[in-house]
């Protein structure tokens, strides 16, 4: 059994389990019990990879980034999950829960969104399998991400904007449990990242897991050897960064990185970074690390890329956190969007702000000249564009 | 394991009556320092239970109703610590049941025994905890219930299985509450396609446990159609939205009589 993947139970060490209401037990149940049967099956294998491939355009390239690499006196690799379809990883989950879905015999999908990335690609495959599909948006999301709220509606999908709490992401999740609460019986919840009861998490990393098997082939290609030194991602709730660690978990030769955000810095009162500034607690069904009072009320989150604006992160990564398993860093506003700015200088390549956190983690520790160093490039910049313009720094 | 020699209220309670009403609120709502006027006062009505809401930021089995009391009620500076010091003297106030009901989230942060340990020392007689699932609770909290003897209230809903209700009949203390509809509170008015054959599927199974039937209880038609099958029900949203007009004592009085009125 491994340390680092779920047991039995549904924990990853103390972190995780499926902390819900009694009403939406028959629905996470019915996951729990399939989920490993159907995905396991050679049928979805092969529907799976086929989608990868044709539609999602995998697998991304590995990229040696070669003028970065030399700034950095380092090896540095850029896996290309900004080429996928939709401009980021999130397809890849949404690809597997839509294939799932329909195994079960479910019609209509709802999901939960923040910087809307998740819900353009939950309107996608929705869009390809002529499935209902409902997207909730916190109200304040919505006029912040314009353009993805009308991606959606041009893809078919109906977005709802949560307006509880905060209206934010965490309540555009709690308005999404609502609905599954209120029809349990034709819905699949599409959950964006490894965060939810179990078996989500899980889940989600599996369906992400496919980033990490193609750096194994394509380190091993380039570099004669299947693993990297390090592998540096962003976490928010971290369904990329679960992706690009998957199958590098038990190898403790390959160093783990997260990036979160810490906003406008860690004592700012405005950060999202979950493993300095929460502590162990249980939100959207799963016990994990999470910014919270005392009194243990939610804590809104701050971060100026909408895809780490997250209270919490995924039980999977709060247990390497704990375990010690990864490093975790920081990076403030400020470092992501220069290190952005930075990668399209140098590179060409304009990042989404959420992997730009990943690439700031070189400006806050050294690699050694030949080490090799895999970024995630989660996903690209289009949607921050307006974000680049307001920065203004390039 | 430390058997507790004074009956349970809530069991009390379901000996002696029948057609119960149970009542929640959230706790500093309207107002901070209101949550025992407005259990006296309910008391004073008629009511045979209460129910009083620990505000949470994220209450996802809520409606909007719950939801927007909560908000308030923790803008006004409402927190667990806050809620016992409240009830330091309830019981010499209030002789009915009282439960308090709340998400996991918070009661982790005041730590489980120290909040049972409360619970008995204030004369807290039941818990509900919605997202604190079955199996969570037998391996780590049952033990910490039972010794300070607290009821842990467990839910089941339509989609519930006959054996999965079997195990929480087993396992349950108080009343089985059950939830009426596939539904967060507040959802849906009045009685629901299906329902009355849920109920019936339910009554029919003959459990040991008592039962109380809530969400979507709402007025006194929802009310005894649940009382003809069940023990009583509980109403939650409604009364929010009583005391948002009117949480004056004449007020909840004239709320509650008119639920238990026995004119048609």
């Amino acid at each position: 059994m491994s340390k680092y993947h779920v047991n039995e139970k549904g924990y990853y060490g103390q972190f995780g389990g499926a902390y819900i209401p009694e009403m939406l037990h028959p629905n996470v149940e019915e996951l729990r019990i399939n989920y490993l049967k159907i995905i396991n099956t050679e049928a979805f294998k092969r529907d799976f990879d086929h989608l990868l491939k044709t539609y999602v355009g995998r697998p991304t390239p590995l990229y040696f980034a070669s003028r970065l690499s030399e700034k950095y006196a380092t090896k540095i690799y850029l896996k290309r999950e900004d080429l996928c379809h939709t401009g980021a990883h999130k397809v890849n989950n949404t690809i597997g829960q839509i294939l799932l879905a329909k195994r079960l015999g479910k019609s209509k999908i709802i999901a939960e969104t923040g910087a809307g990335q998740h819900g353009v690609a939950t309107a996608t495959v929705c869009a390809l399998m002529g499935m209902e599909c409902i997207v909730y948006m916190g109200e304040i999301d919505m006029a912040r991400q314009k353009p993805n709220v009308e991606r959606m509606k041009i893809l078919g999908a109906q977005v709802i904007p949560a307006t509880s709490g905060s209206k934010t992401l965490k309540d555009a999740t709690n308005e999404a449990m609502r609905h599954w609460i209120n029809n349990p019986n034709d819905t699949h919840y599409i959950i964006g990242s490894v965060v939810g009861p179990h078996p989500y998490p899980d889940m989600v990393a599996r369906f992400q897991s496919v980033i990490s098997a193609e750096m194994q082939n394509q380190l091993q290609e380039v570099e004669g050897r299947n693993t990297p030194d390090h592998v540096i991602a962003c976490v928010g709730g971290g369904s990329n960064a679960a992706g690009a660690f998957y199958h590098f978990l038990n190898d403790e030769e390959v160093n783990l990185i997260a990036a979160e955000a810490a906003g406008k810095g860690l004592n700012s009162g405005k950060s999202a970074a979950t493993t300095s500034l929460g502590k162990t607690g249980v939100l959207h069904g799963s016990k994990t690390i999470l910014m919270q009072t005392e009194d243990g009320q939610v804590v809104e989150p701050y971060s100026i890329s909408a895809g780490l604006d997250y209270p919490g992160i995924g039980p999977i990564h709060a247990h390497l956190f704990d375990a010690g398993r990864a490093e975790f860093y920081s990076i403030t506003d400020e470092e992501a969007m220069t290190a952005g700015v930075e990668l399209s200088k140098m590179e060409g390549i304009i990042p989404a702000i959420e992997s730009a956190h990943a690439l700031a983690v070189f400006g806050n520790r050294r690699f050694e000249k030949d080490e090799i160093v895999v970024v995630n490039l989660s996903g690209r910049g289009d949607k921050d564009l307006e974000t680049y313009i307001k920065w203004g720094k390039y | 394991m430390g058997k507790v020699l004074i009956m349970n209220r809530i069991d009390q309670v379901f000996r002696n009556n029948r057609d119960i009403l149970n009542v929640y609120f959230t706790a500093g709502f309207p107002d901070l320092d209101d949550t025992v006027r407005i259990a006296k006062s309910l008391e004073s009505a008629g009511a045979d239970m209460l129910e009083i809401g620990m505000p949470f930021s994220d209450p996802v089995a809520d409606g909007p109703t719950i939801q927007e009391s909560s908000q308030k009620a923790l803008e006004n500076g409402m927190t667990i610590q806050k809620l016992f010091d409240q009830l330091r003297d309830l019981r010499k106030e209030v002789s009915i049941p009282v439960l308090l009901m709340g998400y996991v989230n918070p009661v982790i942060q005041y730590g489980i025994e120290n909040f049972c340990e409360k619970c008995a020392e204030v004369g807290i007689d039941g818990i509900i905890i919605p997202d604190l699932p079955m199996s969570e609770y037998l391996e780590n909290y049952s033990s910490v219930f039972q010794a300070n003897g607290i009821h842990n209230i467990f839910l089941i809903s339509p989609n519930t299985s006959v054996e999965r209700i079997r195990e929480i009949d087993e396992k349950s203390g108080g009343f089985i509450y059950v939830v009426s509809s596939s539904s967060i509170t507040g959802a849906k008015q009045g009685v629901q396609d299906g329902q009355v054959e849920y109920y019936k599927r339910i009554q029919s199974m003959q459990l040991t446990t008592p039962r109380l039937i809530g969400f979507g209880i709402s007025d006194k038609e929802t009310f005894k159609n649940a009382c003809s099958y069940a023990n009583g029900a509980i109403i939650g949203s409604a009364f929010i939205r009583q005391l948002k007009e009117d949480a004056s004592d004449s007020g909840i009085k004239s709320f509650v009589r008119n639920i238990k009125s026995k004119s048609p």
